[in-house]
């Protein structure tokens, strides 16, 4: 049977290609904002497009704070996508502005420091060793549309926890470009905008579901 | 440098058609921009362009429909530019599934449109596209000029200063098309290249002069992030694969597929 996967509908840019992407790959695919919907789904996806401050006024409309901390209390898989990914965070700055974020995970995005912003493009990942997601996929290029990044998770494991897999990309310097933490994964690329090897990060993901 | 130079082809898009110059025999409908778009994407390309020329500029439904059909189809990003004049114009196309927009003619009769754009959707989604021609014009004081209308007119401005006035307006990227070198096939516009890159910090997409598979390296070694082109591709003159390669035997970054 194939897997129910929401993409969280917060009012974010383009979701579309999020959607048709997993769909493409198996899985059954809603966009909504109804707060038993997210629960229930086999997989939450949390997309995001823009500025991190109007993200998280759109998360915060929907409940996605409580949404989030229920589904990976209960060990439900969550998958953030670029700004989706950002928002896990403690906290966002941006122009000045700093703003607070789901702080699923210690540490701030803050502005790349690259002579070239944003860093548009297919760019390279250096993918940890035992990675679910990047499975067949580690030497392929993904494609990236930001200015900020977080530039470390300083989250280490304990006896009953593994440490998260933390995947980094370079442009300026170095970023976060994925991480794997248990049920919370998120990359700071598009997987639904970077081709086959795109479809096969999230079929690997919808395999783990 | 691991970031890769993008390879862009462009498609004319007239009432839901693509028009102009696309010679393709090996495709069922070389017309349909859906199935061409889904070729370029298998065939190397790393971003799609779609330019909508349609006569009735007001009439957004068409090219809507295709971007919608064109997003369940293809898997890599999606540039959409044409007779885009407000925030609900670019609203509706990124809601069809575009990742971004260019703007050109509506942004210099209107530049706090470019604004109002990036202040809502973020400036990665704007594209400033801008047709520069040399000019021994006092105005122009790069030595280059803004033209609209497919380089019949002049738009009164410095080519240099507009480029430098969108970005920091909140253009995300800027599409430069050269009309000195638009349709000659002898090479992209290196000096063009040259001199817009040294005044931006956003990417540089280069466009105008492709006509062989060697004019590609010249043009990232004078500054273009990425390359677009239309009819060398459409003739199948060059593939986007064999431009790569040639990219790759000059030590230049490049994409290629699994």
């Amino acid at each position: 049977m194939s897997k129910s996967i929401v993409i969280l509908d917060y009012g974010s840019g383009n979701i579309r290609s999020a959607e048709k992407s997993l769909a493409k790959v198996g899985a059954k695919v809603s966009i909504s904002s109804d707060y038993e919907t997210c629960l229930n789904a086999d997989g939450l996806v949390i997309p995001g497009v823009g500025a991190f401050e109007s993200c998280m006024q759109g998360i915060k409309k929907v409940k996605g704070q409580e949404i989030v901390d229920k589904r990976l209390a209960g060990s439900r898989k969550v998958f953030g996508i670029c700004v989706g990914m950002q928002i896990m965070f403690e906290n966002g700055l941006e122009h000045g502005v700093n703003t607070p974020g789901l702080h699923q995970w210690p540490g701030s995005v803050t502005e790349l420091k690259a002579n070239v912003l944003p860093h548009m493009g297919w760019n390279n990942v250096e993918v940890s060793k035992g990675s679910q997601i990047f499975n067949g996929v580690e030497s392929e290029k993904f494609y990236f549309v930001h200015s900020y990044a977080a530039k470390e998770l300083d989250l280490h494991g304990t006896e009953k926890i593994s440490a998260p897999l933390k995947h980094y990309s370079i442009h300026g310097e170095k970023f976060l470009s994925s991480v794997e933490n248990g049920p919370l994964s998120a990359t700071q690329f598009h997987p639904e905008k970077s081709g086959d090897a795109g479809l096969q990060l999230l079929a690997n993901w919808l395999e783990s579901l | 440098m691991p970031l890769a130079i993008r390879i862009i082809p462009c498609l004319d898009v007239a009432d839901g058609r693509v028009v102009k110059g696309v010679n393709f025999q090996n495709l069922v409908d070389a017309g349909d921009p859906v199935e061409l778009a889904s070729y370029y994407a298998e065939n190397g390309a790393d971003e799609i362009t779609f330019l909508d020329i349609s006569a009735s500029k007001d009439d957004k439904k068409t090219i809507i429909d295709v971007v919608k059909k064109t997003a369940e189809a293809v898997f890599v990003p999606l540039t959409v530019g044409g007779g885009i004049r407000s925030v609900e114009d670019v609203d509706l196309l990124l809601r069809a599934g575009a990742d971004k927009v260019s703007v050109n003619t509506s942004a210099i009769s209107n530049p706090d449109l470019i604004n109002a754009i990036s202040k809502r959707f973020g400036s990665q989604v704007l594209v400033i596209s801008i047709d520069a021609r040399r000019t021994g014009e006092k105005f122009a004081v790069s030595g280059y000029e803004v033209t609209t209308h497919g380089g019949s007119k002049s738009a009164g401005l410095d080519a240099l200063a507009w480029t430098k006035q969108a970005v920091e307006r909140g253009a995300g990227e800027v599409l430069l098309n050269s009309m000195d070198k638009d349709g000659t096939k002898d090479g992209f516009d290196l000096e063009l290249i040259s001199l817009v890159k040294k005044n931006i910090n956003v990417p540089l997409i280069a466009s105008g002069g492709a006509g062989k598979v060697s004019d590609f390296a010249p043009a990232v070694k004078a500054g273009a992030d990425a390359l677009l082109a239309a009819s060398i591709f459409h003739f199948q003159e060059v593939s986007i694969n064999q431009v790569k390669a040639e990219l790759k035997a000059n030590n230049i970054e490049i994409r290629t597929q699994i």
